[in-house]
């Protein structure tokens, strides 16, 4: 076997001996240890559940690989939700053709993120779309997680003044895509944040009721959150551009893609809302971990311009910072 | 960057040289690049009340006629071309409200970040290919290096629609206008590499001219020329001045401006919402009459149609500002624009749309 054949979705033998002797001893666990048609599972209490689709062009990229970004997306959807990752599904949607030498680096790189974040793969599916119908290989994560945050993450727990933090380095992912996209070399020094962020949620729990926000900052960047965050709510948010920090080199390959890092989806990076007498307790927080070490308070919760980001740009002057608009980037996650 | 130490000595003194003017300063920056970089850093919203900037007529897609966008969607549906062009023209009107984007799906429309890729295309497409020349003096080298190499190799089926533009001879229309209010002009960066500073000179330093600065695209820079202008402003004089020497060469680029009138020569040009601007326009020389599509096609003379109650003339001519505009974010947003000033990232109405107005 060396490329993977439609009758590799099929459900006969070959199906059979794709997840025999490649998928599942690559993914198996206490759990996932024979092959039905549904994993059975203890749930006390509250849990989380969500689900996420990937279909990243390429599907190798500078810091990360499609499977690594699938276990990590859903897990930090669940993490931000409050939880801690349990358990994952996987769907496998794969073209007519895939290097099956691939779809191992793949299901290694799936595996050992999912160790490290301490999930285990309890069941999946895979199918096969014929050459040309589908790209390359795209991932179906579906997660659970168990409720450890009793408050309720939600904007309207924001009240006016509250400190508006971003837990590291904005753009990275996406540039480090295009860049790879468009083979634009001086950016190979630039990786995708892609990470796990349980680890930094879990550490902001304790706060209570003076964490009022969290947030995966994904698709749309920071500015399509922080709309979020306001929109259709009676306060607004100022934003210091000088404030948010951007790597050199994510700087320059924006500006001669003609993006904006603020604009761009993190796989890696919380934006998150405080109690303005906690924030310096939280970048404390933040900057005791590897992925938070450049946290940075980047605005704060204001009565004026209701429903608005303002944000003051880097020479003093101030404008409305919108919701992206028009197409973005495409198959970036 | 400057540091924010110099940025806060550059805003000190155009504050101290605006209050003591005591009159209102209007000051057109002419290249839509400039007025998205002024929205984007939020520069008018730093300037004292008596300095107003204004957007004008130099975002390519927002200047081409109606009638030239029609007769390039009617070369489509009447399946006697593949039309090729910039992303930008797909989603600009023509008089029956469609345009050419309706068309990309049929591949009769290409779309081409340069202009080179049109003798790829040609490769495999056996139709004939008409390239939409549109554009200032930035983007016209490139495209007629394309069509002198065409010209070479002999029967490619290959046509130029010639919609150029060129600056300065604009900027003396501006000002000629009934009414201008225009006290300076920020003058664009990128089409001043190419021309360099002295056929501003012609126009701006002679009598009834108005002070102009070539200005870059970084926020400080813009700031350095707004100074640069009200300084003259204060002393009275209307000079041209580079204040982005970095890039800009006061004798511009000779080799690009060759390569431009090798192939093509002055002629007037319909403007939309300026008019027809006698020598502000380039057409093909006569030798080169057999590329020409005006000439190949028979085209319909061009025109202008505005649609109802659309502004977009007035905010070409600096005239008003979109924020003005009836239709401006309520009938008319990036998402379904009606006039050609809120579709293309250039366009005026599209800044102002997307940063908003803020005052500090």
């Amino acid at each position: 076997m060396k490329y993977i054949k439609l009758e590799h979705g099929s459900g006969g033998a070959l199906s059979r001996q794709l997840t025999e002797e490649i998928i599942y001893p690559i993914l198996k666990n206490n759990i996932y240890t024979e092959l039905s048609d549904a994993a059975v599972i203890e749930a006390n209490g509250k849990i989380a559940f969500t689900t996420d689709t990937y279909v990243v062009d390429p599907v190798f990229f500078p810091g990360g690989d499609i499977g690594k970004l699938a276990v990590c997306g859903t897990c930090n959807d669940l993490s931000v939700s409050g939880s801690k990752p349990q358990y994952l599904s996987l769907g496998l949607i794969i073209e007519e053709g895939f290097p099956i030498e691939q779809l191992i680096r793949i299901l290694n790189s799936i595996r050992s993120t999912a160790d490290s974040a301490g999930v285990n793969i309890i069941t999946g599916d895979t199918k096969v779309v014929p050459s040309g119908k589908g790209g390359n290989i795209y991932i179906n994560t579906s997660g659970i997680g168990i409720k450890e945050y009793s408050e309720i993450i939600s904007a309207s727990r924001i009240g006016v003044n509250d400190a508006v933090i971003i837990s590291g380095p904005i753009g990275s992912h996406g540039i480090a895509i295009m860049a790879s996209r468009e083979s634009i070399n001086i950016g190979s020094k630039i990786r995708s944040d892609v990470a796990l962020l349980y680890p930094l949620c879990r550490s902001l729990f304790d706060l209570g009721s003076r964490l009022r926000f969290l947030r995966d900052t994904t698709r749309g960047g920071l500015a399509a959150i922080l709309n979020e965050i306001c929109s259709g709510n009676n306060f607004g948010l100022n934003i210091r551009e000088s404030t948010i920090p951007v790597n050199e080199d994510v700087r320059a390959v924006s500006d001669i893609l003609g993006l904006n890092p603020i604009e761009i989806a993190n796989e890696g990076v919380l934006t998150l809302v405080t109690d303005p007498g906690s924030a310096q307790e939280v970048l404390d927080i933040l900057h005791r971990h590897e992925t938070g070490k450049e946290a940075a308070v980047i605005g704060n919760v204001t009565e004026a311009y209701p429903g608005r980001v303002i944000l003051e740009t880097l020479v003093g002057g101030k404008r409305i910072l919108d919701y992206p608009r028009g197409l973005l980037l495409p198959r970036i996650c | 960057m400057l540091s924010s130490h110099s940025i806060d000595g550059i805003k000190k003194e155009i504050r101290s040289i605006a209050s003591r003017l005591k009159k209102d300063i209007v000051i057109m920056e002419v290249c839509g690049t400039h007025t998205v970089s002024v929205r984007r850093a939020g520069i008018h919203s730093l300037l004292p009340p008596n300095i107003h900037l204004i957007a004008g007529p130099g975002c390519p897609v927002c200047v081409t006629p109606t009638g030239y966008i029609d007769n390039a969607i009617n070369l489509v549906r009447e399946d006697r071309a593949v039309v090729v062009t910039f992303g930008d023209m797909l989603k600009v009107p023509g008089s029956e409200g469609i345009s050419l984007s309706r068309y990309t799906g049929s591949g009769s429309v290409r779309i081409v970040y340069s202009p080179l890729e049109i003798l790829k295309i040609r490769e495999t497409v056996t139709k004939p290919l008409v390239f939409l020349g549109i554009g200032f003096e930035t983007t016209i080298p490139t495209i007629a290096a394309t069509f002198l190499r065409a010209a070479e190799e002999k029967n490619k089926d290959i046509y130029l629609y010639t919609g150029f533009k060129t600056v300065p001879v604009a900027l003396e229309a501006l000002l000629g206008m009934p009414n201008s209010m225009i006290d300076a002009f920020l003058l664009p960066g990128h089409v001043s590499v190419i021309i360099g500073e002295n056929p501003y000179r012609d126009v701006l330093e002679k009598e009834g001219g108005v002070p102009g600065v070539i200005a870059g695209f970084e926020p400080d820079d813009i700031l350095i020329a707004l100074l640069f202008i009200l300084r003259q402003i204060r002393e009275g004089t209307h000079k041209v001045e580079n204040a982005y020497k970095r890039a800009v060469r006061a004798e511009g680029n000779s080799r690009a401006r060759d390569v431009i009138y090798r192939l093509l020569e002055p002629a007037d040009e319909l403007w939309r919402g300026l008019g027809i601007i006698p020598g502000s326009g380039l057409k093909l020389r006569p030798q080169f009459s057999r590329l020409d599509a005006k000439y190949v096609f028979g085209f319909k003379e061009e025109y202008n149609y505005e649609p109802s109650g659309c502004l977009c003339a007035e905010v070409l001519q600096g005239k008003l500002s979109p924020l003005k505009c009836p239709l401006f974010g309520k009938t008319c947003t990036p998402e379904e624009p009606v006039g050609p000033c809120m579709v293309s990232s250039e366009g005026a109405c599209a800044a102002y749309y997307r940063y908003g107005d803020i005052k500090v």
